[in-house]
């Protein structure tokens, strides 16, 4: 599971739902794997927006990853400064060292095995083999 | 023939027998294909997304969500999360080694995901499945409700789901539509094929808000099967005035109000305001 999805990631349980404390869930006995991707700049740009970034920062923290800056970059900071476009010309933009350290962080940094933690009502989700066990008993539901 | 849907849960019909046999079907991998498809422009998305696929089994739809629109997938390559109930089928997602995440989940618990978190959502042959749990503590309605609920609230506003389903009747087709409008979307039924063999049902749905392509009427305009809409955030429609509802006039009256609201309507002809099946 990529670091982006666990920006996204609530616990499932519904007497967490309005509990701020249930997002973002925290990584625990984690083995992280790197798979490479190719850079979907636009992607990026687009998702950008939607990430919460001081947990991103957490989590990151959490994980023993490098610190990330303590503000979002902005859609232009994925762009490489734009090369002198001829008049009407389409120029591929070509993404900025902070998108590749983006694409690094959110799509290539994966949780292989572990567990994700609710910090609200203390429920472990497993992973294994990169896939998130949110099956849930059903009095939970 | 009878379903598979009456005979077991899902996690349990596609153990790893079968789900080996239907991703190595090599005419299942083509109508799978072909639906995703056809769900791909309805949910028209012009740049990479991240999407939503509710019961992506192996991964056929997700394979071709990853795609770049030189492959064929319109606004490619996309980012995908994809919840299946089956471990069986996710394990052969694993196997072929696919670009998105997997959860295994079961989408009548709910959607896990925070509000606003994906531009589209994508399920292909999986929700009739959430018909048939009749259980002492769970109910299709409650499972409906639940999966509806949290899928409306983890779309962006402005966006677009589109389920293709094989409802087993009439009864359960207007059952799924309506679990869908009372949680909030926007509601049309597309059928292909109507009346053959090869019938099928798409549910495309929209959430308000956002640019006018979030507005149901944007994505079936032009469309001639396309049975009944309701607009995103338009719950129960108010019913009444002197007119008896149902009848030839109250329909004309009806068709020219939302013909004025701009939405889509089919165009009156002789068999307007004759009993016909009901399609929501
Ligand atoms: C006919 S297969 C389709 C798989 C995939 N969408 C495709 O087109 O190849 C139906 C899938 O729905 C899944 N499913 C059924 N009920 C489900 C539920 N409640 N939650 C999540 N997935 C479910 C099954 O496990 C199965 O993988
Ligand atoms: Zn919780």
């Amino acid at each position: 599971m990529k670091l982006l999805t666990l920006n996204f990631l609530t616990c499932a349980i519904k007497a967490c739902k309005s509990s701020p404390a249930s997002f973002p869930l925290h990584p625990r006995d984690v083995e992280l794997e790197i798979v490479e991707s190719d850079i979907n700049l636009p992607f990026l740009k687009n998702i950008l927006p939607r990430l919460m970034w001081a947990e991103l920062r957490t989590i990151a923290a959490e994980l023993g990853l490098p610190e990330l800056p303590e503000t979002a970059p902005t859609r232009d900071h994925l762009v490489e400064g734009k090369e002198e476009a001829k008049e009407g010309e389409e120029v591929d933009e070509v993404p900025s060292q902070t998108a590749r350290d983006l694409h690094r962080v959110l799509l290539e940094t994966t949780v292989k095995e572990g567990k994700l933690v609710c910090g609200n009502c203390a429920h472990e989700y497993k992973v294994m083999e990169g896939v998130p066990n949110f099956l849930l008993p059903g009095h939970l539901v | 023939m009878s379903r598979p849907e009456d005979t077991l849960p899902p996690d349990l019909f596609y153990n790893d027998t079968e789900s080996r046999k239907y991703t190595t079907s090599s005419r299942i991998q083509r109508i799978q294909s072909d639906m995703t498809h056809r769900a791909l422009s309805l949910l028209s998305l012009a740049s990479p997304s991240l999407i939503l696929d509710i019961g992506c089994g192996s991964g056929l739809s997700g394979e071709i969500l990853s795609q770049t629109p030189q492959y064929g997938t319109p606004g490619g390559p996309h980012v995908w999360i994809g919840l299946d109930i089956s471990a069986s089928m996710l394990g052969v997602a694993l196997e072929k080694d696919v670009d998105g995440d997997l959860f295994l989940a079961d989408a009548g618990q709910g959607v896990p995901f925070r509000p606003g978190t994906f531009d589209a959502a994508i399920s292909i042959s999986a929700i009739q499945w959430l018909c048939n749990a009749e259980t002492s503590e769970d109910s299709p309605a409650g499972r409906l409700s639940r999966f509806f609920g949290g899928l409306y609230a983890s779309l962006r506003r402005g966006g677009r789901a589109v389920c293709q389903f094989y409802p087993k009747n009439e009864t359960q087709k207007k059952m799924v539509a309506q679990a869908a409008i009372k949680a909030g979307f926007g509601a049309g039924l597309l059928e292909d094929d109507e009346g053959t063999k090869n019938a099928k049902t798409y549910l495309v749905l929209t959430v308000g808000g956002g640019d006018l392509d979030g507005d149901i009427t944007g994505v079936v305009r032009g469309m001639d099967s396309v049975h009944v809409m309701a607009r995103p955030g338009a719950k129960a429609a108010k019913r009444g005035g002197d007119i008896v509802k149902g009848s030839r006039g109250w329909i004309l009256k009806k068709k020219e109000q939302m013909e004025r609201k701009g939405k889509v309507v089919k165009p009156s002809s002789k068999y307007t305001g004759r009993k016909r099946r009901v399609q929501f």
